[in-house]
């Protein structure tokens, strides 16, 4: 069974819980994915709103696991930081370690996040880190301290899919042991199947979901591709052909003239 | 005493961080604070004294992807 720092994971779909159309709809997909794990943050609270408290309720009620996440951070000492702070309100040491290197493509500052993955490591931290396919910064981010690596497949929110595939399926075989979640730019369900044929252990994901015509028959869709993909894994897919192959045997086939 | 709390600056007469969350009405226990960037846990609260100038942060937890 996958398991994340040695706690076993039901279900390789990890939800965000960000941009639902209402609180109700989000716990209706919720339900809907089966997911285990959900991804949450922290944002400054207006005195007196009760706001957090209101959301936090919402998610105990699911009964799932929470992901606590730096997104926003843009330096090493802001994830840092926040890092601790959800540790303390959220009572987990799980940290979906962000450190964002650029505005427009949101992508990881990975220098930044090795040097945040190690702090939080030797500071009890289980890092789950949002990284790029990159296999070195992957290596790094294992001797930091990481025992889970979140490569994205596309810009987050950008719902491209696999933009790198070949990238992807090089990082699955170098990291062979390695629990990999894809995290991020995932727009269809197809994406997802895609991912898990590779053999990628899990997806996170939100937007796609969220902001779907209907979030949470969509969310029922990426269940239904991630078991999909996976049982297509197990399966051991045949490998593409140059040329075409007969289906139907040639032999014993009838002559007409 | 004026803080820059959650960046906004505001005039206080709270000398704790515990006080000062009384003071400004947070009405319930799902916060993180943080003074000057760094962690203040809740158990440490009565005992962070504050001082004119200090960058309060109070969190809480919100959506996220």
């Amino acid at each position: 069974m996958l398991e994340f720092y040695g706690e076993p994971v039901a279900s390789r779909f990890l939800l965000g819980t960000a941009q639902y159309p209402s609180p109700k709809i989000l716990g209706q997909a919720v339900k809907a994915s089966g997911a285990q794990i959900l991804t949450v943050s922290l944002r400054r609270e207006t005195a007196g709103s009760g706001t957090g408290g209101k959301f936090w309720d919402l998610i105990r009620e699911l009964k799932v696991k929470v992901l606590p996440n730096t997104a926003g951070c843009h330096s090493v000492k802001e994830a840092v930081t926040t890092a601790k702070m959800a540790r303390d309100l959220f009572g987990t040491d799980w940290i979906k370690l962000e450190v964002i290197g650029h505005h427009d493509t949101l992508q990881p500052d990975v220098f930044g996040l090795v040097e945040a993955a190690r702090i939080l490591s030797d500071d009890g931290f289980k890092v789950f880190p949002y990284t790029t396919e990159d296999i070195c910064v992957g290596e790094k981010l294992l001797e930091a301290g990481c025992r889970v690596l979140m490569p994205w497949c596309a810009p987050i929110g950008s719902a491209r899919g696999p933009v790198n595939p070949e990238a992807l399926r090089t990082y699955r075989a170098h990291f062979s042991d390695v629990p990999l979640v894809v995290d991020a730019g995932l727009g269809r369900p197809s994406h997802a199947t895609q991912v898990l044929e590779l053999g990628f252990d899990a997806v996170l994901l939100n937007t796609a979901v969220a902001r779907a015509g209907d979030p949470v028959a969509m969310a029922s869709a990426f269940r239904l591709a991630i078991e999909a993909g996976r049982l297509a894994f197990e399966a051991k897919p045949l490998a593409p052909r140059d040329m075409a192959v007969p289906s139907t045997p040639v032999l014993g086939m009838a002559v007409f003239e | 005493m004026r803080l820059i709390i959650n960046g906004e600056t505001r005039e206080v007469a709270s000398a704790t961080l515990a006080s000062l969350l009384e003071e400004l009405a947070y009405d319930h226990d799902f916060l993180a604070t943080a003074r000057n960037g760094d962690l203040v846990i809740a158990e440490e609260r009565p005992s962070c004294r504050l001082e004119a100038g200090d960058r309060i942060e109070i969190l809480s937890p919100m959506q996220g992807g």
